[in-house]
């Protein structure tokens, strides 16, 4: 292991959040709030940090799987933690452990809170916590590819240690081109959608916290009913956005390069749109019974299945509360998540999509044991390799839900509640239902179960296998 | 630039790690998914699956962006057929790999007709460059500038020599003034040398030198010259064949050994005046037989490069000659560079610089242009010949009054024929050719040779 070069990056992700934590303090200095100082002491003091860890460019810059895996598990740690401080210092989260919940659920883009009165929170600290769901959205593994001129190939396994989906690939032959893309398009998203907001006469900082919290698709709202106070113009325009974040950026990068063609063929953003589509109509069918307006209840159920599919969590209803079915399905979907390279969490849409091909081949090659079936994906051979990761990653996926839920029942709250917390972590998501639901939140969980959460919060962004590895004895062993 | 490379082979993988370094965005298409996520997870580039001839494919790679495309598999055809797609579908440059000897021979007119930018043929430039070592017997390595007129040719310096403990400031003294050293090598250290720098017996020097004075040279340096008179070949490859009429020409006597009784019996169909042994070349008894001992020079070509290295040691052992090894993948140079293996040969680099001489001077239409380049030492040098433009930064200026970098000698200045060997009072003009060696990579222009800022 080079631990050499994993200290220079994580310096170099220190010195990043520092410099993305003069964000809160400026934001401090424009409210006048005395928190500001906090997140400007908590920045200098990860600058001197950070750079005294990149002072010296290690010799050895020879970087493998195992380096990308463990840089990436550590950096989001360290993320994390250094996250933490100002809430805690400041007095306005009083635990750690409580903190560190609230940060990694912001940083993972998941968005379960701990707070039950999210309005007494001073801006600068509301505005850092929708602030890390837009740093976590695109990795800042992948920012800093983007900024700072990296050597050799090797990185590709920090973009791919990050970035969700079973297959991650470059755009254009450069890492950091391709990194820098990736920001563009996110970031030009990020402001139409502070615009649209804006537009819609949402106060400015609300449209900020609101874009950031939709971009990441993280869900942390700055009221304590998260978007419903606001006008159905604004819960339309969060419910796009929403939608379009779900997507996977390679469709965007494909529409700014003019292929169309290649665009509107990509399989996973197809059935991403028509798992969508179907289940809002579901929904709006089976909740419709219960309210008598239907453009209302369409509007609820496109932007609930919006939140949940791509895992962002915000909430204009109280799903909780909707018949089985819609219950069932939302779960359903929590699972699924959002597209590949995406900002979303979950499974991700092209893993399900392969999942039922590797189902529909062995079916057919239990009937006919001499048949032989290719898997393929957007016209291409999917190759043995790729098909087995993607089946470990389920494997993986499942140990992980029943263990984390056999140790949040440890609580001793109803099983829906158990169930839904591990699910609405582990998958990103936030809400769940039941005593976690879109009204409550996770407060009343025992420190144990938090840090449970906390892991599958990580373990969930990352893709599990990173955080994973952190734990593998062999990866530190010598050789 | 955005290049496109078409088969990930022994050559194209090495295009691709060169050309990355060099800061271009590399593209590289191959028929075998497992090779193509092998290179994109050691390089910095993107991978295609699929025939790179194939119209789509290329559209997929980003043909139609492309300022260049550059086929290396292993087949002439596909690579012919790459490049004519490429030029119809994206009209860009292209290069090709053209190595089949019957092709090569009409190579003008497909490299027209095609529109080729360039075509490469590995093997006959490795026969050009063992055939050019050949007729410098005591050189280790040559590079020739200036069409031929200046060359780079390491020796070692051999023991007893008037180099061996000297200070190179002292040379034009009391050797001679037209000794310039540009590299020396010794043990696994490289120098761009200074006037401080004392010479020992084994070192590997480089020197610059006129093709005509060559001979005095050696003799002035002590490193014998005997010309070759007859050269034995292991192995009957396509470098063989034509290494063997290269030298058929100049009236060298040449034997080849190979194994294979009907390829001996193609070459001496198509080699009439070689004389081709039928033989396993690594049989000792077959190689006494065949006068090894007496042999001017021994070059091992065959397939294996262990089968190689193992006969130019033996040649080495027990002859005088001089010896030629040809290596295709090098892999542990350090061990490599340290056994009397004589000069090394790997056709896979010699095409990946022709390639990148190529690229450097069309990137660069202002200024100054690259007009040779070699990578010496295991690509840890580079020597560069430029063609100075009318409005580079460095005419005009006496050499003394220019921060050059470190670890960077200019070595020559050829101008209207004439060739000099710099000192500080001279100026560079336009269209003069500057020779210049360096430790740095990537040189583009001759005014890449200052210090920046």
């Amino acid at each position: 292991m080079n631990y050499s070069i994993i200290v220079y990056i994580l310096g170099w992700v220190m010195t990043f959040e520092s410099a993305f934590m003069l964000l809160p303090c400026l934001t401090a200095f424009i409210y006048k709030e005395e928190n500001g100082l906090i997140f400007l002491i908590c920045a200098v003091v990860t600058a001197i940090v950070g750079r005294l860890m990149t002072i010296k460019k290690p010799a050895n810059n020879m970087f493998y799987a195992k380096e990308g895996f463990v840089a990436v598990a550590l950096s989001w740690i360290v993320l994390s933690i250094i996250g933490a401080v100002p809430f805690y210092a400041s007095g306005e989260i009083p635990r750690p452990i409580d903190a560190i919940f609230e940060v990694v659920s912001g940083f993972t883009t998941t968005g379960a809170s701990i707070l039950s009165d999210i309005e007494s929170m001073s801006r600068c600290m509301l505005l850092w916590r929708s602030f890390t769901h837009w740093i976590g959205g695109m990795g800042v593994l992948v920012f800093l590819l983007a900024i700072l001129p990296m050597t050799g190939g090797q990185n590709i396994y920090l973009m791919r240690a990050e970035s969700p989906g079973p297959s991650v690939g470059k755009l254009v032959p450069k890492m950091r081109k391709t990194a820098m893309v990736l920001y563009m398009i996110y970031t030009v998203l990020t402001l139409a959608e502070i615009i649209f907001l804006i537009v819609g006469k949402m106060p400015v900082f609300d449209a900020v916290c609101t874009a950031f919290g939709t971009a990441g698709t993280g869900g942390f709202g700055i009221k304590n009913d998260s978007i419903s106070g606001y006008s159905s113009y604004i819960q339309i325009v969060v419910t796009i956005f929403m939608f379009l974040f779900g997507v996977n950026f390679n469709f965007y990068f494909f529409v700014l390069v003019k292929k169309f063609k290649d665009a509107f063929s990509m399989e996973e953003v197809k059935w991403y749109f028509i798992l969508y589509i179907g289940s809002v109509v579901a929904i709006t069918i089976n909740i419709t019974n219960n309210i008598s307006n239907l453009g209302g209840n369409l509007k609820h159920a496109a932007f609930q299945t919006a939140s949940i599919m791509t895992t962002t969590g915000f909430s204009t209803a109280d799903f909780d509360s909707w018949p089985q079915f819609s219950r069932a399905l939302l779960v359903v979907l929590m699972f699924i998540g959002a597209c590949a390279g995406s900002t979303g969490g979950g499974m991700k849409v092209s893993r399900i999509i392969l999942y039922v091909k590797y189902f529909k081949k062995e079916v057919s090659a239990s009937l006919h044991s001499r048949s032989v079936k290719i898997i393929k994906s957007d016209d291409k051979v999917l190759e043995g390799s790729i098909i087995k990761a993607t089946i470990g990653f389920l494997m993986a996926y499942i140990i992980v839900t029943i263990v984390s839920f056999l140790l949040v029942s440890l609580n001793n709250f109803d099983l829906e509640t158990s169930f839904t917390a591990v699910v609405a972590t582990l998958n990103n998501i936030g809400p769940g239902l039941s005593r976690v639901g879109p009204t409550c939140n996770f407060n009343l969980f025992s420190d144990f179960s938090k840090s449970v959460l906390i892991f599958d919060m990580l373990a969930g962004r990352l893709e599990l296998f990173p955080i994973l590895i952190l734990f593998a004895p062999q990866t530190w062993r010598r050789g | 630039m955005n290049i496109i490379i078409v088969g990930c082979g022994k050559v194209g993988y090495a295009l691709a790690e060169q050309l990355n370094d060099e800061g271009h965005e590399i593209t590289i298409i191959d028929k075998n998914d497992a090779v193509i996520r092998t290179v994109t997870s050691t390089l910095d580039i993107i991978g295609v699956t699929g025939n790179g001839s194939s119209f789509r494919v290329q559209l997929e790679a980003g043909v139609d962006k492309a300022d260049l495309l550059i086929a290396v598999t292993d087949k002439d055809e596909v690579n012919m057929l790459a490049c004519l797609i490429a030029k119809k579908a994206g009209n860009c440059r292209t290069i090709a790999r053209v190595r089949d000897p019957e092709y090569y021979e009409e190579i003008n007119y497909i490299r027209d007709e095609l529109g080729l930018s360039l075509s490469i043929n590995p093997e006959w430039a490795a026969a050009y460059e063992i055939a050019k070592l050949i007729q410098v017997p005591s050189a280790l390595e040559l590079d020739s500038f200036a069409k031929g007129r200046v060359n780079l040719v390491k020796v070692k310096v051999p023991i007893d020599s008037v180099l061996d403990g000297i200070k190179l400031r002292d040379i034009p003294a009391k050797v001679g003034k037209d000794i310039l050293v540009c590299i020396v090598e010794r043990r696994h250290e490289v120098i761009i040398p200074d006037g401080s720098c004392v010479l020992q017996a084994g070192d590997a020097i480089s020197i610059i030198m006129p093709l005509k004075n060559a001979s005095q040279i050696y003799q002035k340096i002590g490193v014998s010259v005997k010309p070759i008179k007859n050269i034995m070949i292991a192995g009957g490859s396509t470098i063989a064949y034509y290494l063997a009429k290269i030298l058929l020409n100049s009236k060298v006597r040449v034997k080849i050994i190979e194994k294979d009784s009907a390829r001996c019996k193609q070459l001496s169909e198509i080699l009439p005046k070689a004389s081709i042994i039928n033989g396993d070349a690594t049989d000792k008894a077959v190689l006494l037989e065949e006068g090894i001992k007496k042999a001017d020079a021994i070059a091992s070509l065959t397939d294996l490069d262990e089968e190689n290295i193992l006969l130019s040691l033996y040649a080495d052992k027990v002859s005088e000659a001089k010896i030629i090894t040809k290596i295709n993948k090098i892999a542990f140079e350090e061990v490599i560079g340290e056994m009397p293996v004589g000069s090394i040969i790997c056709p896979k680099n010699l095409t990946a610089e022709q390639i990148i001489q190529y690229i450097r001077a069309k990137q660069n239409s202002f200024g100054s242009n690259v007009e040779t380049m070699y990578k010496m030492v295991d690509n840890k040098v580079e020597a560069l010949e430029f063609k100075v433009g009318a409005h580079s930064k460095v005419i005009n200026i006496p050499l003394e009054n220019l921060k050059l970098k470190d670890n960077l000698l200019l070595c020559c200045i050829f101008r209207n024929g004439t060739i000099k060997t710099p000192s500080g009072k001279d100026t560079i003009m336009p269209g003069d050719n500057v020779i210049v060696v360096t430790t740095h990579k990537g040189l583009k222009d001759i005014k890449d040779i200052l210090r920046e800022g």
